[in-house]
């Protein structure tokens, strides 16, 4: 088409290299320098947080100017290895004829700490979503002796009224898991909507959303949460929405952010120019390019759904029992007696919680680097 | 600078006009304070004569405005429980949080600065690593579980420290008693602060050491530590600002949990018995309070901002 010629000065440096992943792909740069240093600098106050990137480079470029820059882009990045000094002593691969997946994923495992989390997150994931089969009690079956201590029949000890704390465990991850998810998935698409709108039609629109998101985040979050919890019948699926209904404003920054910046690039002018319909720039033109920073935030407000969930939980406000999330586990914790004799009721589930946010946020970290355009090699 | 410190204000107003309409909406939506009346000694007509007297007969927007001026007159309402006025339950009880919260920023502060810059400055080394994995885990442990597990130690193991409260009942409450209780709240709101900390200041430092200026002063020799103590900190104050901007939303969210864990009578407890409770207007009063308070603080952020760096474009 037309509009790939017109995006051709999207790419500065280094043509061949830059040709050769375009037809791979088949559309314009899925991730183009630009748009990622236009999110660091003319979106407002949050977006201070993430690192400057001062060059437009894309893969292939010489040796030097990559070292420099993975030393400019790591700020925030966390390696599991020390890389990003001394890259000439490494093996070269061939990463000519390799892919834009080959590419993330490569990059993605050089993070060692975050390939670890990988691994123990899909054991986690499996073994909640395998509960039913792996569990050896029904979680709110009265099994075995109340509150007794880790046995053989029993690996992590019963509670006090005598169900089964692995299988409890078991099923707890399942639901705070889905917790998590659902509410990053509602919150990331009321935070892209909104985003989208702010940022694409401006003017009014764009005044009154962005002046909404301050007020939402004016509310220190976990009180706004609390209450909503008050209100609300306090219970998994209103768990869910409260969560997802408060923590869209910083995706919708940061898409707006993207899309201010998109903008202005030659190929989405190219495609008003050649009255391409509205839905069609917004969803298949401006949003794929804003996939990857939205990707990373996503994982952050994961990790955060998961550990608001357990505290909402802790204080009596979330999940309900009987049923078992890994906050309202540990709610049992507050009475003394649990507290000081009977361990193994509190410590798994809060472990679990640490390991499980843990996991996420490295690989969340492994991704920002993985996707990010100027990331060298 | 007037111009801008005008203009963030007159972006504010509109926000904290918003403010106050959110906060009115969710009141309402909790529903009217007539339900607590209702039951089977209390009349319709009496429930009615209430209802007048309250004004609830009144359109909502109409509402809004009567709640609005007594708002500006400082009258944020009464409890339903103890028919105390919630700003004089607010004002009782925020001397505990602003002494937990300020010295838990304090702390966590002086854990992250010195950790982030040290981080950015021996970037890859190995005590970069266990610094940023260090705060990885402090951004992913749950408050209330280092909570427990804190209380478990020492409390319950090693018995050196109170775990609930704020003085000790019974005795003459000094300083060093108050201290006492606060070594272990203090710990947990500060160490999940500084995890974020920590790695937003290495990352604003590690931006600050590729700056032309610090090679021009590298350049001009002389040497590692004044180009880093001097010239490369003094730039990172501004970064330094922004964290404790942001750090203002999350010590009030913080503190509710942390303040019911260890009893701390502060703002806190006060709001999660009220939520218990389903005492509206106290639980309101507190959120727009602290709304306002994370308003005026991040303009006040950005105000400090702008005069700290000068390199900021300020339209």
């Amino acid at each position: 088409m037309i509009l790939r010629k017109i995006d051709g000065q999207f790419y500065n440096r280094d043509m061949p290299a830059v040709n050769s992943l375009r037809r791979r792909f088949g559309r314009k740069s899925a991730f183009s320098a630009e748009v990622i240093e236009g999110y660091d600098e003319k979106s407002d106050g949050k977006s201070r947080k993430s690192t400057k990137i001062d060059a437009v480079q894309t893969r292939g470029t010489d040796e030097n100017s990559q070292d420099q820059t993975l030393d400019v882009n790591n700020g925030s990045d966390f390696k599991g290895n020390a890389n990003g000094k001394n890259n000439g002593g490494r093996k070269r691969t061939d990463i000519s004829s390799e892919s834009y997946l080959q590419t993330v994923i490569r990059r993605f495992r050089r993070h060692h700490l975050a390939t670890v989390s990988l691994i123990i997150l899909a054991v986690i994931v499996g073994a909640a979503l395998l509960a039913p089969v792996v569990a050896p009690y029904d979680p709110n079956d009265i099994a075995g002796p109340f509150a007794g201590a880790p046995s053989k029949e029993f690996w992590l000890g019963t509670d006090q009224i005598g169900r089964d704390v692995l299988s409890r465990l078991l099923y707890a991850t399942r639901i705070s898991l889905l917790v998590g998810v659902m509410a990053t998935l509602i919150s990331t698409v009321i935070g892209v909507l909104l985003g989208l709108v702010a940022g694409y039609f401006g003017g009014v629109a764009d005044m009154v959303i962005m002046r909404f998101t301050d007020m939402v985040m004016s509310f220190p979050y976990i009180l706004l949460v609390l209450v909503a919890a008050a209100i609300f019948k306090p219970g998994q699926w209103n768990i869910i929405l409260i969560l997802g209904f408060v923590d869209w404003p910083g995706i919708a920054r940061l898409v707006r952010g993207n899309v201010l910046n998109l903008r202005e690039t030659n190929f989405v002018k190219g495609n008003i120019v050649a009255g391409m319909p509205l839905r069609h720039i917004l969803f298949s033109e401006i949003l794929p390019n804003t996939v990857a920073p939205i990707l990373v935030y996503a994982t952050s407000v994961l990790a955060l759904s998961i550990l608001d969930e357990a505290a909402l939980s802790f204080l009596g406000q979330g999940v309900q029992p009987p049923e078992a999330s890994l906050g309202n586990m540990l709610n049992g914790a507050q009475s003394l007696t649990v507290l000081t004799t009977q361990p193994w009721l509190w410590i798994p589930p809060g472990l679990l919680i640490v390991v499980v946010v843990m996991a996420i946020n490295f690989i969340g970290d492994a991704l920002r680097d993985a996707l990010d355009p100027n990331g060298g090699r | 600078m007037g111009k801008y410190i005008l203009k963030r204000i007159l972006i504010a107003i509109p926000v904290l006009i918003g403010i106050t309409v959110i906060d009115y909406a969710i009141m309402c939506l909790a529903g009217s304070p007539l339900e607590m009346l209702q039951g089977p000694r209390v009349s319709e007509a009496a429930v009615e004569a209430k209802r007048i007297a309250l004004g609830l007969d009144q359109p909502v927007l109409v509402q809004y405005f009567v709640w609005l001026g007594q708002l500006l007159h400082g009258n944020l309402g009464y409890s339903m429980k103890s028919y105390q006025s919630v700003s004089s339950m607010i004002g009782s009880h925020i001397g505990p949080t602003l002494l937990l919260m300020g010295v838990s920023l304090l702390v966590s502060l002086l854990l992250a600065v010195p950790a982030g810059i040290f981080s950015a400055i021996h970037q890859y080394s190995k005590g970069d690593y266990a610094i940023v994995t260090a705060s990885f885990l402090g951004s992913s442990v749950p408050g209330f579980f280092l909570s427990l597990l804190l209380i478990y130690i020492f409390t319950v193991k090693l018995g050196w420290l109170p775990s609930s409260g704020m003085t000790t009942l019974g005795t003459e409450s000094g300083a060093g008693d108050v201290a006492k209780h606060m070594v272990m709240p203090v710990i947990v709101l500060a160490f999940s602060m500084a995890g974020s900390n920590i790695r937003y200041i290495r990352s604003a430092m590690l931006e600050i050491l590729q700056q032309d200026y610090l090679r021009t002063a590298r350049a001009k020799g002389i040497g590692r530590f004044r180009v880093n103590n001097k010239h490369a900190l003094r730039n990172a104050l501004v970064p330094i600002i922004t964290v404790i901007g942001m750090e203002i939303p999350v010590l009030f969210g913080g503190a509710v949990i942390i303040e019911q864990v260890f009893s701390w009578p502060g703002l806190g407890l006060m709001t999660m018995s009220a939520i218990s409770n389903r005492d509206y207007p106290v639980i309101m009063g507190v959120c727009l309070l602290s709304a306002i308070v994370v308003l005026v603080a991040n303009l006040v952020t950005d105000i400090l901002y702008a005069m700290v760096d000068p390199t900021i474009q300020l339209d």
